[in-house]
C-alpha cells in the first residue's frame, strides 16, 4: 500500500510540476505537431494523402517518446542542478519507486501530444478521426505510455553516473523515432536495425496504437508493450541498485 | 583600427570560450554530430517513402539546416548570455567599437556552423551515397558559406532580442524548429500554402538551400548566383537589424538602468 501511495502522489506532484514548466508543455505539443505538419506536405506533395491519419498516430508517439526521453535525462540532472539528488537517494523510500514516478510522469505528459496532434490533423488537414477499435485504442494508449515510462525509467537508471545526461538524451531522440517505425515503415530500413527495433517499447507501443486506429490485430502488440515494459523494470532497478552503490562508494553522487 | 581588430578576433575568441565554458566532447559529439546525423537519416527515410524526393534533396537540406545548430542557438547564446551571466554591463562600459566586439563574436559561430554542415555533407556521403560531382564542390562550399552565415546573423538577431526579452531561448528552439518547414528544408517550397512561402522567403536559407541542391544537381554556379545574392542579402539584412537593435538595447538598457535586469 505504501509502495502504490508513493507511486502516485510522486507522479500527481510530477505531473503537476511538468505541467507548470511552459516550456516543457509547449516543447511537448509543439514538436509533434511540427513533425506531423512536415509528414502531412511531405504524404500530400508525394501523393500518399492516405497515409495522414498514419503520420498523426506516429508524430503524437513520438511527442510521447520525446517527453519521456527529455524527462528521463533530467530525472537525475534537475535534481543534482537543484542539490535535492543526495537528499532523495538518502530517504527510506526506494530511490527506484521516486525515479519510476517521475520517468512515468513525464510519458504521461505525453498524452498532451497525442491529444493535440490529433486535434491538429483533424482541424487543420481534415483528417478524420475514425477509431477502428475504440477499446483497444484506449488500452493501447496507457500501455504505451506505461511501456515508454519504463524505458524512460531504464535509461534514468544507467544516466546516474554521466554527468552529460540531457546531451545523452537528446541524442537518442532521432535513432529511436526513425528505428521504431513511428513515421517510415520498418520495411523501409535496413534488416540489421530490426532486432533493435523489437526491443523497443516504441516499436510495438506505436503499432498497437496503429492497429487499434486502423484496424488489425493490436492485442499483441499491446502484450509486447506491456512486456517489454516489465523487462525494463527489472533490469532498471537492478541497474540503478548498481549504479547508486557506485555513486554512493565513489561519493560521486553529486557529481560536482 | 588595430585594437578593433584585436577586439574582434581576440576578443571574439575569449568571448566564446568564456560563454561557451561548458561546452566538452561529452556534449558537442551528441548534440552537434550524432543528433544532426539521424536528423539526415530520418528526413531521407521519411523522403523515401513519402515518394516527394530523391536523397540529395534531402541530405542538401538537411546538412546545411544542421548548421543552424550553431547559428541560432551559439549565436543567441553569444548575445543573450552576457546577459544571463551578469557581464554585460562591463562589456558595455567598455570604450571598445561594437562592431568589433560583435562581429567578433559571430566568426567562431559561423566556424562551428560550417563544422557541423561539412559533418552533415560527409555522413550523406558515408551512409546515403550522397556523391555530387568534384566540379560542383566549390560552388557547393560557397553556398553553405553564405547560408550559414545568413543563419548566424538570423542567431544574432535573436540574441539582441535577448538583451530586452525574459526568454530568448523559448523564441530560439521554435525558430530553429521552424526552419525545418518554411525553409524548404524537407518541403519543397512550392507545396507550402502562399503564406508559409512569403515567410520562407524572408527566412535565412531558404535560397541557400535552393541554390546548393541545384549545383549539387550540376548546375554552374553562374545559373544560381540570383538565389547566393539573395541568400547573401537576407543575412546582411538580419546582421544590420541584430546590430541596430543591440545599440538600440544598449541606449534603453543604460536610459532606465536595466541592462540586466528581467
Amino acid at each position: 500500500m505504501s509502495v502504490f501511495r508513493l507511486l502516485w502522489t510522486s507522479w500527481r506532484f510530477h505531473i503537476k510540476s511538468l505541467t507548470l514548466s511552459w516550456f516543457f508543455v509547449l516543447t511537448t505539443v509543439f514538436m509533434p505537431v511540427l513533425v506531423a505538419t512536415i509528414a502531412y506536405y511531405m504524404f500530400q506533395a508525394g501523393q500518399r494523402p492516405g497515409t495522414l491519419f498514419y503520420a498523426s498516430l506516429g508524430a503524437a508517439v513520438y511527442g510521447i517518446w520525446s517527453a519521456t526521453l527529455f524527462g528521463s535525462g533530467g530525472a537525475i540532472q534537475w535534481q543534482r542542478w537543484q542539490g535535492t539528488l543526495e537528499v532523495v537517494v538518502a530517504t527510506p523510500a526506494p530511490f527506484s519507486l521516486i525515479l519510476l514516478a517521475s520517468t512515468l510522469a513525464t510519458s504521461t505528459i505525453g498524452l498532451y501530444s497525442l491529444a493535440s496532434t490529433l486535434v491538429w490533423g483533424r482541424l487543420v488537414f481534415g483528417i478524420p478521426l475514425q477509431i477502428d477499435q475504440p477499446l483497444a485504442f484506449v488500452v493501447a494508449v496507457p500501455a504505451t505510455i506505461l511501456g515508454l515510462g519504463l524505458l524512460g525509467f531504464l535509461f534514468a537508471s544507467t544516466f546516474i553516473l554521466y554527468r552529460h545526461a540531457n546531451a545523452l538524451s537528446n541524442m537518442l531522440e532521432w535513432p529511436v523515432l526513425l528505428i521504431s517505425g513511428m513515421l517510415v515503415p520498418l520495411a523501409l530500413l535496413p534488416a540489421w536495425s530490426h532486432p533493435i527495433s523489437w526491443m523497443l517499447a516504441t516499436t510495438w507501443g506505436v503499432q498497437a496504437i496503429r492497429q487499434a486506429a486502423l484496424g488489425g490485430t493490436p492485442w499483441p502488440d499491446i502484450a509486447m508493450t506491456l512486456a517489454l515494459g516489465a523487462v525494463y523494470l527489472v533490469l532498471g532497478v537492478v541497474s540503478l541498485r548498481n549504479f547508486e552503490r557506485l555513486a554512493r562508494r565513489d561519493a560521486t553522487l553529486s557529481l560536482t | 583600427m588595430r585594437s578593433s581588430l584585436r577586439v574582434f578576433f581576440v576578443g571574439g575568441l575569449i568571448a566564446y570560450r568564456g560563454l561557451f565554458n561548458w561546452i566538452n566532447p561529452a556534449i558537442y559529439i551528441p548534440t552537434m554530430l550524432i543528433g544532426p546525423t539521424f536528423q539526415i537519416l530520418f528526413f531521407t527515410y521519411l523522403g523515401r517513402y513519402s515518394n516527394l524526393e530523391n536523397d540529395a534533396f534531402f541530405v542538401v537540406g538537411n546538412a546545411i539546416q544542421a548548421s543552424a545548430m550553431a547559428g541560432v542557438f551559439s549565436a543567441t547564446m553569444a548575445i543573450a548570455n552576457e546577459r544571463q551571466y551578469q557581464t554585460l554591463s562591463p562589456l558595455l562600459a567598455t570604450p571598445a567599437s561594437r562592431f568589433a566586439i560583435f562581429m567578433g563574436r559571430s566568426l567562431p559561430v559561423l566556424a562551428n556552423g560550417l563544422l557541423v554542415s561539412a559533418w552533415g555533407f560527409l555522413m550523406g556521403a558515408l551512409l546515403l551515397h550522397f556523391h555530387p560531382a568534384a566540379s560542383t564542390l566549390p560552388g557547393l562550399a560557397l553556398t553553405v558559406c553564405v547560408s550559414v552565415f545568413s543563419c548566424t546573423a538570423f542567431g544574432l538577431t535573436l540574441g539582441s532580442i535577448g538583451m530586452r526579452a525574459r526568454d530568448v531561448f523559448l523564441t530560439a528552439n521554435v525558430a530553429y524548429y521552424l526552419m525545418w518547414l518554411f525553409c524548404g528544408v524537407n518541403v519543397p517550397l512550392a507545396q507550402l500554402p502562399g503564406w508559409m512561402q512569403q515567410i520562407g522567403r524572408l527566412m535565412p536559407l531558404t535560397h541557400g538551400i535552393a541554390a546548393a541542391r541545384k549545383i549539387a544537381q550540376g548546375v554552374p554556379l553562374s545559373a544560381v548566383s540570383g538565389l547566393v545574392w539573395t541568400e547573401l542579402g537576407i543575412g546582411i539584412a538580419y546582421f544590420t537589424l541584430a546590430f541596430l537593435l543591440v545599440r538600440v538595447f544598449e541606449h534603453q538598457g543604460r536610459r532606465n538602468a536595466a541592462l540586466e535586469t528581467y
